[in-house]
């Protein structure tokens, strides 16, 4: 994850240094000469692994050089998407073989790594879910809240809130990643901080682990935890005792 | 002569009206020769002849407002040395000459001095020609001293216009005074008054100041202005409002006009010490004084801006004066200033002076007890004041043997008492403020010792004539005598405040009595004020009802407001991060962002939801008392300390730290102010500066206001026990109320009077033009008529309090708005009447609470000073006795201690003063806590909006005449509610129906190709809709079931079966009618809305199927059984990546995939996809993109498998397909895709290009595990005969090397001629074997 991580970053530094058309020109011409030479060579992926770029992106690079080039217009997103999903869309066997083996062998990139990515996040949420209901929180998930025209949503909101650590908290975001500085910034910015605003407190699992010194918030309402946690108070009516 | 007079006073006491005129009359006739002394005593005899007589003095107006004024500059006048050494008071050498009459705004500013020093003795030397100036009240305005004189001023219009102008024709001119002066010069004839019975000479008394009120009084208005453009406080010229200081960095003014506000002793901008300089800066005392009041016929009601807060002095002059140069630099100054402008005259007065003296000394009874200020007149106050400042000097010991006239003192005791028991002071707590600054005066060494030299005092009495309090001793038994006359309002004050005043040894030194009463009531004292913790910054929770898109008119909107929300709260945290620090400025940081954000408010029209989001957020974030501004202050309790324990003591410090900015006490009346988180709220409108926001602002706060101010609680039938709990309940909603009522009000006020605002005082021109035109103008929120309600249903306790904070920002010239004079006016009739006494039917509490906000509004810079002492007669009548009924608020005992000091922090101000006596050190007492109470998510009373039909209507009504309000309200909140919830219900359980039926339609349909998704929608609604008035049906059985069930629950147990059933029928009928008469309106647009919705929805799942795909029918539940131990689908995935890379390539040499383990892949991935739990719709979508991927490969021969044992390296058998490994393989996959997998497999993907053209590439065609996967696809019923037979020409279409298409189109024959003769299905591995054999031999 870490790995992924940093290796991402790296792949945005470069990534506007791949896209000048004078790159993606030379990338395309010699992708033509390396088929030509041998079409059953591995000769994106080897041009990849060149200029160190990640291989699916380098993919899309070509094929949308190549989509251009046949159909005279540039193609749409969702086709590129849906090209590189499937490979057997691409109208040239070649190139389709190419792009799959790109696809295939790339790590961090590609609609086989964000499927797994998505896979992962989605199984740990349902993890989570599962310790919830253990616990007996009830809560209500994110797609609920979707369907009640919530403009943000966390994974889980908790129906009663609970106090973690001595923090109140209202609802829960799982990540099954590592926090990381950059990537904990702009997860503040683009959600933590728009569910606070919503919601009020609320409790982040890093599942992977995260940067300590990025657990800053909790007096404000932003609490950071690497497993489920075990210290959580409830609220008990006093009816319910009587 | 006088003698007589005195006595028939006594005699007729029983009458006090009658008395009181004939009194006045007295003074008037023959003021002059009246001795200040008889006057005050004959009042007391009064006052203890007939106990009643309190009462009949409210009636007295003339009395009331000429004689009080004139009575609190007097206490003030005479006190003003012996308080910690205060600004001595400037011109005691007199002045001869009158100025001319007519000063310009400059003149009086540079002339002031030397002009009121003139007034002073042209009064005296005038006094013989004047002989129609009378009676007390020309003597209060004219020596303009006192704070009052505002009154007096404008009073002569009123009520008194005839005395006053036919006494004043002489007197054109008006000379201004320095308020010093003026001071003093009233000092001069009530000392005398009081101290000289018989010696005074004639001519006291008179005035020709007094005079020239008369003449000036109808100018009020016009010289308002000019008097208004003089005053600079804190608000208008720093902008912000927060400033307790004032700046002002003139001269003093003359403040004309003054009113109640007059009393701000401790300004000393108003009352610049002449040599006083740093030391009195520090001292945390200030000496009390009032305002004098000029007489200038120009600036008659110019009124001092100062608030009590006023921080003494910084910048007057004597302050800059001070600052660098020595006092001695300062006085020689002053002095040789003065005496260039002494004129002739003086030296006139010099004579009479002398003789007084003499008279005087030889008069002078007890000397002892009085301290003399030593040195000249001028002088002695410079050098004291200079050499003695408050801290350095120990606190006197004051005695009780040492008191000297204390007749005299009792009986201005009970005189001044009575003034504030009768609410005749503009502000009781100003006054009991007063009161404790002489308990805890500090006195000087001079004054300690009771006897002084005999020749100064000598000196001194010349000019002071008698002073009575000029010994600390005298001030304490004063101030320990109208204590315990105020005991009342002592005894209801918090606990911290009466533990310091019964272990005042003063008190107790002074009266043993009510030292012991005091001790009793803080023994028996259970109000305590408590700190509490201050709550962190909360958001405004996000509510579909109000938030969700169908509150937007577009999409846009909707993702604007989502932003803006976001950004909100972001400037919010940077505020509440930065604001503290040094540099950090508000504009300067956040301003562009906020303007950036309303532009795009303003484009989107999203002004009222984030309107709405302000004002919660305000609500949530400050109706708590705050941190800031205010003062009051609390030493932690020790049960919060045990409570959080020693180690958050140092979080508690901090936390302390930053909400205690250095305290000094700043008074009871700090100006208005927007404390703590308020500010941010404040700044943020200002930065703002949007026109449409702030009406949307206003819109919202009036409503709020409304909605709050119409709270109402339920009665509480005193019965015993029970009632505790619903009292406690009651008075939390209240307080909660209030407090938000009085923010919200606050804000208001703000808005509402923020266009208006100037720096500088209107001139009277402008502001008679302002007049005109703001007369035209409604008021936004019609707070005369909330207010006469109020008073009406006596509520007052609820609504004074905000209507006080709306008040307390109005602009300079709205107060003069004929609507405003209504509720000023209004507001002082309340204040008047509400006296203070446990008898009455209305609460202590509540009504000091009342007394307490009024008397600060009266004190609020932008009032008008002269409101307080001008009751118009013409004035609105209005009954505070009407009809008590136990519901009204007034009279229930809602407001304790904690809410009294919560909504006036200033209270706090009176132990700040005991508790720093008590420290002995007036300068050190910060440190304080604020106490800040947390917010509290509070409900309000609903609403109820009936509509009815006549009939029923009038019936209805009947049937809830004779019963408990509180079931009318129980039915109106059920069926409110119920009518809500069945709404609910509905969309929950039919619309939702309706919507899945909906999704099923549009999925059969979607796929046909090319069909229009808006004409598909709305044929599918349609449809739909006939249904959706079922809606109306089973929302009535809805609320048929649920209404009684509510009623019935939330009804006494007791009430009789016939009211039940008719409560439950009403509420039923209600909630019906309100629940189906929104749906039979919105029902439609209502499935509209939610199918489309979920259309959209539908249609961006990843993996919707498109159309030509089969509609997906997904599994959702595990096996039964089933322990959820599978591996995760991101493992399985990323495992047949692994075998996808290295069987795509490039691989290295000797790179193989082992074949157990794969068999054992994919009986994971059978595991994995037959639990439910993990997946999610993507994964397994990918799931089973990659083994179709994976079989292609296999067939093609692409992956490296190695055998192990199992199988034996490549062998002949491999021909056979059935002992191929590969194909156990591909059997496995076989199973998987048709039992295991909950998404359609698309294994056509096997006939792409790419994937068969792995087949071309491959070296030795592998037809026969291509035909065994044609035949596994079919028995599998993965596919169908025909697909694959189209498929597989499609492909001979394809350019393929013409090997290879020959080779296909035998297969395809071989496969077309087996499963035509197939039907009695053979083993398809034999035939497999068969064709096989034919295949590889022909290629």
């Amino acid at each position: 994850s870490i790995f992924s991580q940093e290796y991402q970053k790296q792949i945005k530094r470069t990534h506007a240094k791949h896209h000048t058309a004078e790159a993606i020109e030379t990338y395309y011409q010699r992708y033509l000469n390396g088929v030509m030479k041998n079409a059953v060579a591995p000769v994106l992926l080897d041009l990849a692994n060149e200029v160190d770029f990640a291989p699916s992106l380098m993919a899309r690079i070509v094929l949308e050089r190549f989509l251009q080039e046949k159909e005279q217009t540039i193609p749409s997103k969702t086709l590129i998407n849906s090209m590189l999903r499937d490979p057997s869309q691409i109208p040239d066997g070649v190139l389709a073989n190419q792009v799959y083996q790109c696809t295939v062998n790339d790590c961090c990139y590609g609609p086989l790594v964000d499927c797994i990515k998505h896979a992962i996040g989605h199984e740990h949420e349902v993890l989570l879910r599962e310790m919830l209901l253990e616990k007996n929180l009830s809560f209500i998930a994110e797609d609920q809240l979707r369907a009640k025209g919530y403009d943000k949503t966390p994974d889980f909101i908790l129906e009663v809130p609970v106090a973690v650590e001595g923090h109140i908290i209202h609802w829960i975001e799982s990540k099954a990643s590592f926090g990381d500085e950059s990537s904990h910034q702009a997860y503040l910015q683009d959600q933590f901080w728009s569910y606070w605003n919503r919601f009020g407190p609320g409790l982040v699992i890093y599942w992977y682990g995260f940067i300590e010194e990025l657990d800053c918030h909790r007096e404000r309402g932003i609490l950071l935890k690497d497993c489920f946690p075990t210290d959580i108070v409830t609220l008990r009516h006093s009816m319910a005792q009587r | 002569m006088l003698v007589p007079l005195g006595e028939d006073l006594c005699g007729l006491g029983e009458s006090a009206r009658w008395l009181g005129f004939l009194l006045l009359k007295y003074i008037w006739v023959v003021g002059q020769k009246v001795s200040g002394s008889i006057f005050v005593l004959t009042f007391c005899l009064l006052f203890s002849q007939e106990n009643h007589i309190h009462d009949k003095l409210v009636s007295l107006s003339l009395l009331q407002k000429d004689f009080v004024p004139f009575l609190l500059n007097f206490l003030r006048e005479q006190t003003s040395q012996i308080l910690t050494n205060g600004p001595p008071t400037p011109a005691k050498t007199p002045n001869s000459k009158a100025h001319g009459s007519q000063r310009t705004g400059s003149e009086r500013r540079a002339g002031h001095a030397t002009s009121s020093r003139v007034q002073l003795f042209s009064q005296r030397t005038s006094v013989t020609t004047c002989t129609t100036d009378t009676s007390f009240s020309p003597a209060a305005a004219s020596s303009g001293s006192s704070s009052f004189s505002g009154s007096n001023l404008s009073s002569p219009c009123g009520d008194f216009p005839s005395v006053v102008s036919s006494s004043s024709p002489s007197f054109g001119h008006s000379p201004v005074l320095h308020q010093g002066e003026k001071r003093s010069s009233q000092k001069a004839s009530l000392g005398s008054f009081l101290a000289t019975p018989e010696a005074l000479p004639v001519r006291r008394g008179r005035r020709k100041g007094s005079s020239s009120v008369g003449a000036s009084g109808r100018q009020v208005a016009r010289d308002l202005g000019r008097s208004l453009a003089e005053e600079e406080d804190g608000k208008s010229d720093s902008g912000s409002w927060s400033g307790g200081r004032r700046k002002r960095s003139e001269v003093p003014l003359v403040p004309a006009r003054s009113p109640p506000s007059q009393l701000n002793l401790n300004n000393l901008e108003e009352f610049p010490p002449m040599g006083a300089a740093s030391g009195w800066t520090n001292k945390s005392k200030p000496s009390r004084r009032i305002n004098p009041t000029p007489v200038s016929a120009e600036r008659p009601l110019s009124k001092p801006k100062t608030c009590f807060t006023s921080t003494p002095v910084s910048r007057s002059p004597a302050a800059r004066w001070s600052a660098g140069s020595s006092l001695e630099a300062f006085t020689a100054a002053q002095e040789g200033n003065l005496s260039s402008v002494i004129s002739n005259s003086l030296q006139e007065e010099r004579e009479m002076l002398k003789k007084e003296r003499c008279k005087l000394l030889h008069q002078a009874s007890s000397p002892a007890g009085i301290s003399f200020d030593p040195g000249t007149p001028t002088k002695p106050s410079y050098t004291r004041s200079a050499s003695l400042p408050a801290e350095s000097h120990l606190v006197t010991c004051a005695n009780p043997a040492k008191v000297s006239c204390k007749k005299q003192l009792e009986c201005l005791a009970q005189l001044y008492s009575s003034c504030i028991t009768e609410n005749l002071v503009p502000n009781i707590f100003l006054e009991l403020f007063f009161v404790l600054q002489l308990l805890t005066s500090k006195g000087t060494s001079t004054a300690e010792d009771g006897d002084s030299d005999p020749e100064i005092s000598e000196i001194n009495r010349d000019v002071t004539e008698r002073q009575h309090f000029e010994s600390v001793h005298n001030c304490v038994y004063f101030a320990v005598r109208v204590l315990d006359y105020q005991y009342e309002i002592i005894s209801h004050l918090e606990k911290g405040m009466l533990k310091l005043l019964a272990e005042n040894e003063r008190i107790a030194s002074f009266s043993p009595t009510l030292h012991k009463r005091l001790r009793q009531a803080y023994e028996s004292s259970t109000a305590k004020v408590s700190l509490l913790l201050p709550c962190s910054v909360q958001s405004v929770s996000f509510q579909p009802e109000t938030d969700n898109r169908s509150n937007f008119p577009s999409d846009r909107a909707f993702h604007i407001f989502k932003k803006q929300r976001d950004i909100f709260y972001e400037l919010l945290r940077e505020w509440e991060d930065n604001h503290e620090k040094t540099g950090w400025d508000f504009e300067r940081v956040l301003g562009s962002k906020i303007r950036a954000m309303m532009a795009h408010l303003s484009a989107t029209c999203n002004h009222s939801h984030f309107a709405r989001l302000f004002q919660k957020q305000l609500i949530q974030m400050c109706k708590g008392p705050v941190s800031g501004g205010a003062s009051w202050g609390d030493t932690p309790d020790q049960d919060v300390l045990n409570m959080l324990g020693s180690d958050n003591l140092s979080r508690l410090k901090r936390l302390q730290e930053r909400f205690v900015v250095p305290q000094s006490i700043r008074g009871p009346c700090p100006p208005p102010s927007f404390p703590g988180c308020q500010q941010f709220f404040r700044d943020f409108i200002l930065s703002a500066g949007s026109y449409q926001f702030n009406q949307h602002l206003m819109d919202s706060l009036c409503l709020k206001i409304l909605e709050l101010n119409g709270l109402t609680l339920v009665e509480h039938e005193h019965s015993d026990g029970e009632a505790d709990m619903e009292e406690q309940d009651e008075k939390k909603r209240f307080t909660v109320a209030l407090l938000s009522l009085r923010l919200l009000a606050k804000f208001l006020g703000f808005l509402v009077f923020l266009p208006y605002r100037t720096a500088e005082q209107p001139t009277r021109d402008l502001q008679d033009s302002a007049l005109v035109l703001r007369n035209q103008t409604l008021p936004v929120l019609d707070i005369l008529k909330l207010l006469r309600q109020s008073i009406r249903d006596q509520r007052s306790v609820l609504t004074i309090p905000w209507i006080v904070e709306y008040l307390s920002l109005v602009d300079h010239i709205a107060p003069f708005l004929d609507y405003y004079r209504k509720v000023f006016g209004l507001l002082l009739q309340v204040y008047r009447l509400m006296v203070l006494s446990e008898e009455k039917e209305m609460s202590f509490l509540n009504k000091l609470l009342i007394l307490a906000v009024l008397g600060w509004l009266f004190q609020v810079p932008s009032v008008p000073e002269e409101l307080f002492f001008t009751t118009d007669d013409r004035q609105e009548r209005f009954m505070m006795d009407t009809v008590t009924s136990a519901q009204a608020l007034d009279f229930v005992p809602l407001v304790d201690q904690q809410l009294l000091y919560t909504c006036c922090p200033y209270l706090g101000e009176l132990r700040k003063l005991l508790a720093s006596f008590v420290a002995g050190s007036g300068g050190k007492n910060g440190g304080f806590i604020r106490k800040i109470t947390p917010t509290a998510a509070e409900s309000l009373a609903p609403k109820a909006s009936v509509t009815q039909r006549k009939l029923q209507v009038d019936l209805e009504q009947a049937f809830f005449h004779n019963q408990p309000p509180s079931l009318r309200r129980t039915v109106e909140f059920v069926a409110e509610r119920v009518g809500s919830n069945c709404v609910k219900h509905i969309k929950a359980t039919l619309v939702a129906e309706l919507v899945q039926r909906a999704e099923v339609m549009l999925q059969d349909k979607v796929k046909e190709e090319d069909v229009n998704h808006d004409k598909l929608l709305e044929e599918v609604c349609t449809h739909l809709y006939e249904e959706g008035a079922q809606a109306l049906i089973k929302g009535r059985e809805f609320c048929r079931k649920k209404g009684p069930e509510a009623v019935r629950v939330l009804l006494p147990e007791e009430t009789s079966a016939a009211v039940l059933s008719s409560a439950e029928n009403i509420a039923v009928e209600l909630a019906t009618e309100r629940a189906c008469g929104w749906l039979s309106a919105n029902i439609a647009a209502l499935i509209k809305r939610e199918v489309k919705a979920t259309f959209n929805r539908m249609l961006k799942v990843p993996g919707f199927p498109l159309p030509g795909e089969d509609a997906p029918e997904l599994r959702r539940d595990c096996t039964p059984g089933c322990q959820h131990c599978a591996p995760f689908p991101s493992q399985i995935i990323n495992e047949i990546k692994d075998v996808l890379c290295v069987a795509v390539g490039p691989r290295e040499e000797g790179e193989v995939v082992d074949y157990v383990w794969l068999e054992g892949l994919l009986g994971r991935l059978s595991q994995t996809l037959r639990c439910r739990k993990f997946m999610c719709p993507t994964s397994e979508q990918q799931l089973a993109r990659c083994t179709v991927e994976l079989a292609s490969l296999l067939v093609s021969d692409r992956v490296p498998l190695s055998l192990g044992i199992k199988c034996p390296e490549k062998s002949p058998e491999r021909l056979h397909v059935k002992n191929n490994p590969t194909s156990g393989l591909l059997k496995l996959l076989f199973s998987i895709w048709k039992e295991d997998f909950g998404t359609s497999v698309p294994v056509q993907l096997i006939f792409s290009k790419k994937n068969m053209g792995y087949l071309a590439e491959a070296k030795q065609q592998e037809w026969d595990l291509f035909l065994f996967l044609l035949h596994g696809l079919i028995e599998h019923e993965l596919m169908r005969t025909s697909e694959i037979q189209s498929c597989l020409h499609s492909l001979e279409e394809l350019p393929w090397p013409s090997d290879f298409v020959k080779d296909l189109k035998r297969l395809s024959r071989v496969f077309v001629s087996e499963h035509q003769r197939e039907e009695p299905r053979t083993n398809p591995c034999e035939l497999t074997r068969q064709s096989l054999a034919t295949v590889t031999t022909q290629s």
